[in-house]
């Protein structure tokens, strides 16, 4: 398809379904109060838009341009804000939902990639170039503090309780642990090569982190912050290479199961939270990174980066049952009830 | 010699540190002063630097100890466990580009083992494991053998060797409780025949860019290839790679040539009246699809492209050209270690760079994994298959256990644009695709492993 061709076909495709939207607005709440009634944002890397998906048709209802290259996203607390880290803008773009435009930024420190927002109002990011990890007051719109952290800081994990912020730094091949109330490092944890994301338990008990090249995801124990387990993956007909740990998700609806996106290796590993087993792995898109729940944590969706699209996993049955094209190289993903 | 100076103009922070001598430095030695200068202008501290001036008139040894200070209030409570590495380097005819877009690179290498003992430390710091780079520099004239024993016998075990293959054979033998990781030779002789178990070798064989290159030109279906090949000893062998390549890959070498012009000036007016003339004379080859140049010292490749009879590309050594490292690579996060070197060292990384930053790298991870640092122990760590070695090419990097060489995909560059990243898909392997770029066990020549 021509540039030209491709840009009429989004022009034209985001004209109609703002229509659609605008319609299921008018109808009311009851419409978006039906269970299954949610609504995905994805951010595409490359194209530097974000893609809207339906929760219940599976269908992306509209693309919205933003800057450049759109990487990892969250919801803001009442919901009504997307905040994206536009990388190569090296700054927070807030993005309006009900009407789709972005309203203002937010300083970020240079090339942020992922970060968390905690309950009042202070968004963690990692500066992959700069070795920070900047807090920003959204509502003040001001950058409150910069944490020195190791090389190439990527993740970042809030615990349940809002107290403690789990980092990752690539090169340096640590997870550290900040105390959000004094902003200040108060352990770390050396755990397998250029980790990715960190995640807490529910219960704050554990942080779950992966390590993309290491190959393994680490579960520390959040009281004496050493590593419990070290859980290794393995497909048959697979290189151990191609095996590389990087979107985590883990369920909070008490069935005890943990996600694990695998990269290059085009799968979900399903693990279980008690026995640290991984008891399936799913077929997805290839470079497979970032994982999102449906409100109900009935269904996982996921990025899948080379193969441009979203799988949508049935949870119960343990079946991929769709893949939703988006933009070229989806990246982030998040779900707004 | 260039490149004089006074050593405290160089370092002038050390004037309280040490009152020395006045001496002159090579200029390899000023680069590194200057970029010593420059992480000190960055505001990262430098505790502890020492300079000695004791190995003759002309080697001179540095002694950069980063302990950067960042974490400093969580220092674990082991003992602190100290990795002494010395670089050990000769100078060398540094490579003018053709190109005047191109500078020269004096400092080849150096700041990529900076860079690299920069970013262990910082996993270091957690542990309380202290990196220490010592740099030894030895001019065209000084006794490898004599230098190398003294290093030896003042307790120096890993050594990170910025040599050609001539030296690396003098010494690899001579002391078995040495580790000696390679970073300049790309000679295929060293993985084979002349292999030694006291050396790894960091940056890839001739073999492995060359069959990285065929990977790709058999991919395009590129099958006809000519080859230019350069008055170098280097060319030859960069040549003879090439040659095994085109027949392990299947393309058909279908005519040779030698480009035996000297040089001349890269700098002159009108220069592109008569390349006009004479390149399509010199390239009219039988039908081919691409011309193949092995011109180690940039002397040619660039003039043929865009020159030659029929319009075809031009791949080797210049135009696509298959690397372990490039300006263009900024895939699986590979933008932050280009930015961080680039802050550090003033240039974009080379591929010498990238391999000295790799040794510190494998060096580290095996401290970092075993707590010790003895060469022995460092070595079975990266010998097994416990190394995971992150080098932003998108999947863990290992040394093959037949020969010590690392294993690694090899990028397949423009100038401007990265191309493509070799081994390409649908060339399969039994163990790991990326041993189909290279001698793989069964053709190995190496009995020393």
């Amino acid at each position: 398809m021509s540039k030209v061709n491709q840009y009429l076909t989004t022009v034209v495709r985001t004209t109609v379904c703002r229509c659609a939207v605008a319609v299921v607005f008018a109808m009311g709440a009851s419409v978006s109060q039906t269970a299954g009634a949610y609504t995905l944002y994805v951010s595409n890397e490359k194209d530097n838009t974000i893609s809207v998906i339906d929760g219940e048709s599976l269908e992306v209802t509209d693309t919205i341009q933003v800057g450049q290259r759109p990487r990892g996203i969250v919801l803001s607390e009442d919901e009504d804000f997307l905040y994206m880290c536009t990388s190569d803008d090296d700054h927070i773009e807030v993005l309006d939902l009900q009407t789709g435009k972005v309203v203002h930024t937010l300083p970020s420190g240079p090339d942020p990639e992922l970060m968390a927002l905690d309950a009042r109002g202070r968004l963690y990011i990692a500066n992959e170039d700069d070795n920070m990890v900047t807090v920003v007051d959204v509502d003040k719109r001001q950058k409150l503090e910069e944490i020195p952290v190791g090389i190439e800081p990527e993740g970042i994990g809030l615990s349940p309780d809002g107290k403690w912020l789990a980092s990752t730094s690539e090169t340096t091949n640590m997870t550290h642990f900040i105390n959000t109330e004094t902003l200040k490092i108060e352990a770390n944890v050396l755990v397998d090569s250029r980790p990715r994301v960190a995640q807490f338990t529910p219960d704050g008990k554990e942080v779950w982190v992966s390590s993309e090249i290491g190959g393994t995801v680490s579960v520390i124990d959040t009281e004496t912050y050493t590593i419990k387990h070290k859980i290794e993956f393995e497909v048959r007909g697979l290189r151990k290479e191609s095996i590389q740990p990087v979107g985590v998700k883990i369920a909070t609806d008490g069935s005890d199961k943990v996600y694990v996106a695998l990269g290059p290796s085009a799968r979900v590993a399903v693990i279980n939270a008690k026995t640290f087993e991984v008891e399936k792995y799913l077929l997805v898109g290839p470079r497979v990174w970032n994982l999102e729940f449906s409100p109900d944590q009935q269904r996982l969706f996921t990025t899948n980066g080379v193969s441009g699209d979203v799988s949508v996993i049935d949870l119960k049955k343990r079946r991929v049952i769709k893949s939703i094209k988006v933009g070229r190289l989806p990246w982030g993903i998040v779900v707004r009830p | 010699m260039k490149g004089q100076g006074r050593l405290t103009d160089l370092l002038p922070w050390l004037s309280g540190v040490r009152e020395g001598p006045v001496c002159n430095l090579v200029s390899a030695n000023q680069n590194y002063g200057n970029y010593i200068a420059r992480l000190s202008a960055a505001g990262l501290p430098l505790p502890v630097l020492m300079i000695s001036l004791g190995l003759g008139s002309f080697t001179k040894r540095v002694v950069l100890i980063i302990a950067l200070m960042l974490f400093s209030n969580i220092v674990s409570a082991q003992q602190q466990l100290d990795i002494p590495i010395t670089w050990l380097g000769r100078v060398e005819n540094t490579v003018i580009p053709l190109s005047l877009l191109d500078a020269p690179i004096e400092d080849n290498g150096i700041p990529g083992s900076v860079l690299g003992l920069q970013d262990s430390q910082t996993t270091g710091n957690f542990l309380n494991h202290k990196y220490q780079l010592e740099q030894v520099i030895l001019d065209t004239e000084d006794d490898i053998v004599q230098r190398f024993t003294a290093l030896v016998d003042g307790g120096a075990r890993l050594f990170i060797a910025d040599l050609d293959a001539d030296d690396l054979n003098r010494i690899k033998g001579l002391v078995p409780e040495v580790l000696i990781m390679s970073v300049r030779a790309m000679d295929d002789s060293l993985r084979n025949r002349d292999c030694s178990t006291t050396v790894l070798h960091l940056p890839p064989s001739r073999a492995m860019v060359a069959d990285a290159l065929a990977q790709y030109l058999a991919w395009k279906r590129w099958r006809k290839v000519v080859l230019v090949t350069g008055r170098h000893l280097q060319d030859k062998l960069y040549a003879d790679a090439l040659r095994r390549a085109i027949d392990r890959f299947g393309l058909k070498l279908v005519e040779e040539k030698d480009w035996t012009a000297e040089p001349g000036a890269r700098r002159t007016d009108s220069g592109h009246h008569s390349l006009q003339q004479e390149v399509p004379v010199f390239t009219q080859f039988k039908e081919h699809d691409v011309v193949v140049v092995a011109d180690e010292y940039d002397e040619f490749g660039e003039y043929l492209m865009h020159r030659t009879t029929l319009p075809r590309p031009v791949a080797g050594t210049q135009g696509l050209t298959p690397t372990a490292w490039h300006r263009t690579q900024e895939q699986w996060g590979a933008t932050q270690i280009q930015r961080r070197f680039i802050k550090l060292a003033g240039r974009v990384m080379s591929e010498r760079d990238y391999a000295a930053w790799l040794a510190m790298r494998a060096i580290s991870d095996a401290v970092t994994n075993t707590n010790r640092a003895d060469p022995a122990s460092v070595k079975a760590f990266l010998l097994s298959d416990k190394l995971k070695l992150a080098g932003f090419k998108g999947v863990p990097l290992s040394f093959r256990s037949w020969n010590g060489q690392l294993r690694q995909p090899i990028l397949i560059t423009g100038s401007r644009m990265l191309v493509s990243v070799s081994p390409q898909k649908g060339f399969l392997h039994e163990v790991s695709e990326l041993d189909t770029l290279g001698f793989d066990e069964p053709e190995s020549g190496c009995t020393d492993f």
